[in-house]
């Protein structure tokens, strides 16, 4: 069994501390990354202690609850209530919108169940004919074909999806252009490029001259990412290049891209914290509509509030406050009851800070 | 939530395939990676097979570090 183990090595990540050191030079240098699972492996592995104190590396929109609009949540929040079953990923129901939670719907006795995978979901539906079950289907390019696969199989008529999908390209641009934001080189997702492959950040790259390395997720690949960053800093190039070589390829999986093709059109989206980004999210084809559940199913006028008073969420989201810097963080706000989105999941920036030992 | 986990296929039916996960066996769905063989390793999110894993490219990557360990040795010396 091939393992990965080669890849969290001390004696590697000494020679690529020190070579990341020799590269820098001394010089101001801020690295975004946009994936939660990225933040994770850099907080827990203690990345930020490797790094000389000039590089600065941050958590970019990464975490897919976390930019969830709360509207997304009040919709499946309705549908509970009404009585149908709302199936999700774990992360999903602890999430706070406006004024509650599919967590705290389920205490009042709602039905809602999570599972692993979109299949299961299904198979929730086939065991419930009797009832509409409305998968709320939260995630990125990563976790989207998944979804499609079920979708274009043809699903039980009582299932609908509640699409939360979103594209990490189109966030990146906009991060480009937000107030207060500077980055010298960006780690891209190493699962999400895997269906998208790295050729498509080379736009990005190349417009705004940022180097874009795609990395894997154990220690030695985000610190060989940093690297290869340097790299490219140092003899003035920008390019969209890759470090995570053991699965990731330049034109990403065709079979995935089809399949997201013949189930997705791509439109404007609400992200929690930035606001509607053009081409940013995922929704279902028109000949898709009975699954569709925003076609399925009438909404009221939803006064849905993203950022409840006092929470910075929106601020840390984009890498321009620090979770210290919340007053909420910590006290009001903790991963048993979180306040704001980012507190939640495993990928959320203040959990990850809230539990690492490192920073 | 992009977690995705890298296992090897042991056998494959239609778009189902038996994964190991050192150890730990689960059925996953294959119908993103047409052609799979039986015996190649594929990276798993949310039970779906997402891509391949080629270990012969993570030999390359330890291959580079190996040889900049090298150098930074001499260096020292």
């Amino acid at each position: 069994m091939f393992n990965q183990n080669e890849f969290r090595n001390a004696k590697y990540a000494k020679v690529l501390s020190n070579e990341i050191c020799r590269l820098n030079d001394g010089r101001q240098t801020r690295i975004v990354h946009v994936c939660g699972t990225h933040e994770h492996t850099i907080s827990h592995s203690g990345i930020r202690s490797l790094l000389p104190r000039e590089i600065d590396l941050v958590a970019g929109p990464g975490c897919p609850v976390c930019v969830s609009a709360a509207e997304d949540i009040d919709m499946a929040i309705e549908l509970v209530r009404k009585g149908h079953i709302i199936v999700s990923f774990g992360d999903m129901i602890r999430v706070p919108s406006t004024s509650s939670s599919l967590g705290k719907e389920r205490v009042r006795g709602g039905d809602i169940r999570v599972v692993y995978g979109p299949n299961e979901a299904i198979e929730v539906a086939r065991k419930n004919p009797d009832k509409e079950i409305v998968f709320v289907g939260v995630g990125f390019e990563t976790t989207a074909p998944a979804m499609a696969v079920e979708l274009l199989k043809g699903p039980p008529e009582n299932f609908s999806i509640l699409t939360s999908l979103k594209l990490v390209p189109p966030a990146m641009e906009i991060l480009m252009n937000q107030d207060g934001f500077s980055v010298d080189g960006f780690i891209t997702p190493g699962h999400v490029s895997v269906i998208i492959g790295t050729n498509a950040y080379g736009s990005i790259a190349e417009k705004y001259k940022v180097p874009c390395v795609a990395a894997g997720f154990e220690p030695l690949d985000v610190l060989e990412s940093i690297r290869m960053i340097l790299l490219q800093i140092e003899e003035g190039r920008a390019e969209s290049e890759n470090e995570y070589t053991r699965v990731v390829r330049p034109e990403g999986n065709l079979a995935a891209q089809k399949v997201l093709e013949d189930t997705f059109r791509i439109d404007a989206a609400p992200w929690r914290g930035l606001g509607v980004i053009a081409h940013s999210g995922y929704f279902p084809r028109a000949e898709l509509a009975a699954h569709d559940a925003r076609e399925k199913f009438e909404f009221p006028p939803l006064d849905s509030v993203d950022i409840l008073p006092g929470c910075i969420c929106h601020k840390v989201v984009i890498g321009i406050a620090d979770p210290m810097e919340c007053p909420l963080f910590g006290k009001r706000c903790v991963p048993e009851n979180p306040y704001g989105p980012c507190m939640v999941g495993y990928e959320g920036t203040c959990r990850i800070r809230h539990e690492s030992k490192f920073d | 939530m992009c977690l995705a986990v890298p296992g090897l296929v042991e056998s494959i039916e239609d778009d189902y395939a038996d994964v190991d996960f050192g150890g730990v066996r689960k059925k996953v769905c294959v119908t993103l990676l047409p052609g799979l063989e039986v015996g190649e390793y594929v990276i798993v999110h949310t039970g779906y097979a997402i891509e391949r894993m080629k270990p012969e490219e993570a030999k390359k990557t330890l291959a580079l570090w190996d040889e900049m360990a090298e150098m930074a040795a001499k260096m020292e010396k």
